[in-house]
């Protein structure tokens, strides 16, 4: 479960980028964060992910309250997240088999279980096959889905996207979109942000809507 | 602690993976570090190697204790027992004045006396202490003028002193220069690391999000670093090595020309060991210095 309570973020210089938001996502819901550049969709995700520090008010992640959270708890918590970025942010140098491993990797996970995890990975985003290549030979798509396989490899909780489909073309980006319904089917809490309002239309999610800072709409799924 | 050793295993070989990676600037680095060594390790080599024909050389020294012309058979008997009894001796050898001067005679200066109507020689004693500590010889040596009978002690081996004296200079020397080298493989390391955060930014970035912790970010620096020192401590022990090599015959050769037997000896298994351990320690003290400098205001 996700929560918001009053949450204020002010850059250093004065710039507020949220100006007091609250809201709640449940266990399970697939949620679609949109609203126009800077409307504060990105610092949103980054309160979540503890790369930002809310500027006052509580930001609460299946009860832990991450806006008190030691900077030496921030790795714990990130593990439990799955986090799939605007750019695709693969590790160039490394197979499409050791950038879906890096978290494994990063949790200790013992290696034969872990390449388990990352082919079962690979195969749920439809890159069997593919381990051996480099990022840099995939299509953009491609690349978003390796992104997305990495993100989910530790099966967490909680998946966050930010502007996951920004760079691709509709046809890549409906794939990524069904993506993300089918593993909210599996009872994966997902929160997507994005400034096309039509790309999850088609699954029904729940949307908030944020405008200069601040919730300005809500819709049920 | 399976995991632990098994995220070091990995960041072991992540390291090693980088060194080997960028072979050129591994060897610069190996030399520059390996350079910086070899020179307080070859003064360390050389002082050692001056201690040991110090040693051989200058055999045991020896005090001689020369009674007073006036001083009575009991005086020397009484000299003599304290002599016996003294814990810092390892012996003595009673010269009487008659026997000096037979000796004299015997070395061709018998006519610097001839003229005398009396032997002006003194007895003595002839003694060697325990150990080769120049301080002990100054305690005696005080000690033993102050004796009854006792008119003047001389300390056959001063040189040694000096020797001993020159050596500790030179230990002092090396010890300054390998600190000051020391530092450099430091400066050196934290240099290196620096620019490989810099290159690894995006990855280290990467693995945050994904929920890597400090330790797990810093681990593959430390490596690192200790390796490339390692790998320094190697060259410089290869640099130390053939000097030896290159300067043992005509080292050699010089010591015949003097009469005697001298081989230039390498740093020893221990020696090595110590050499390579202290380059890994400075690699790592240098990209721990760097980690903590550099990557703790990326994290946040």
């Amino acid at each position: 479960m996700i929560v918001f309570e009053e949450v204020v973020k002010r850059y250093p210089g004065g710039y507020t980028a949220l100006g007091g938001v609250s809201f709640e996502i449940r266990n399970g819901e697939l949620v679609v964060l949109s609203g126009h550049s800077g409307a504060g969709k990105s610092t949103l995700l980054k309160l979540i992910a503890a790369v930002e520090r809310p500027s006052a008010g509580t930001v609460r992640i299946n009860g832990q309250d991450v806006s008190r959270l030691r900077d030496r708890a921030i790795p714990y918590l990130r593990r439990n997240l799955g986090l799939v970025l605007q750019e695709s942010r693969l590790l160039t140098d490394r197979s499409v088999f050791d950038n879906v491993m890096l978290p494994l990797v990063i949790t200790g996970h013992p290696p034969r279980d872990a390449a388990r995890r990352v082919a079962a990975a690979l195969e749920r985003v439809g890159l069997s096959g593919r381990e051996r290549e480099m990022p840099l030979g995939l299509s953009g798509g491609e690349q978003q889905r390796v992104a997305i396989a990495r993100a989910i490899v530790n099966r967490p909780s909680i998946l966050i996207a930010d502007e996951p489909t920004a760079h691709l073309d509709p046809a890549y980006a409906g794939e990524i979109a069904a993506l993300f319904k089918s593993f909210n089917a599996a009872g994966v809490t997902v929160l997507v942000s994005t400034h096309d309002e039509t790309l999850f239309a088609a699954h029904r999610p729940r949307r908030l809507v944020l405008g200069k800072g601040m919730l300005v709409g809500e819709a049920a799924a | 602690m399976t995991n632990w050793l098994y995220l070091h295993g990995r960041a072991f070989v992540h390291a090693l993976r980088r060194l080997v990676g960028q072979p050129v600037g591994t060897l610069l680095s190996a030399f520059v570090v390996g350079i910086a060594l070899s020179l307080p390790a070859a003064g360390y080599l050389l002082l050692d190697n001056v201690a040991s024909l110090a040693r051989g050389v200058s055999g045991t020294p020896e005090i001689s204790v020369f009674m007073a012309p006036q001083a009575s058979p009991a005086d020397v008997a009484a000299v003599e027992k304290r002599l016996r009894g003294d814990a810092e001796l390892a012996g003595y050898r009673y010269v009487p004045r008659d026997e000096a001067l037979r000796q004299l005679e015997r070395s061709g200066l018998g006519d610097v006396l001839g003229g005398l109507a009396t032997n002006p020689l003194p007895d003595a004693f002839v003694i060697t202490p325990r150990g080769s500590d120049p301080a002990v010889y100054d305690t005696l040596h005080a000690r033993l003028v102050e004796w009854p009978g006792v008119a003047h002690v001389q300390l056959d081996s001063a040189w040694v002193k000096r020797l001993h004296a020159l050596l500790q200079l030179g230990q002092a020397a090396v010890l300054l220069l390998a600190g000051l080298l020391g530092l450099v493989l430091v400066i050196v390391t934290i240099n290196t690391i620096r620019l490989q955060i810099l290159t690894q930014r995006h990855e280290i970035d990467v693995s945050r999000l994904l929920g890597a912790t400090d330790p797990f970010i810093r681990r593959p620096f430390y490596w690192f670093g200790s390796l490339q020192g390692l790998f320094g401590g190697l060259v410089a022990l290869a640099i130390v090595w053939t000097a030896v090599e290159m300067l043992g015959p005509p080292v050699a050769q010089l010591a015949h020309a003097y009469g005697a037997v001298f081989a230039l000896a390498g740093p020893g298994i221990r020696e090595s060991a110590a050499m390579l351990a202290f380059a890994a320690f400075l690699g790592w003290l240098g990209s721990a210095i760097s980690v903590r400098r550099h990557l703790t205001e990326r994290l946040r």
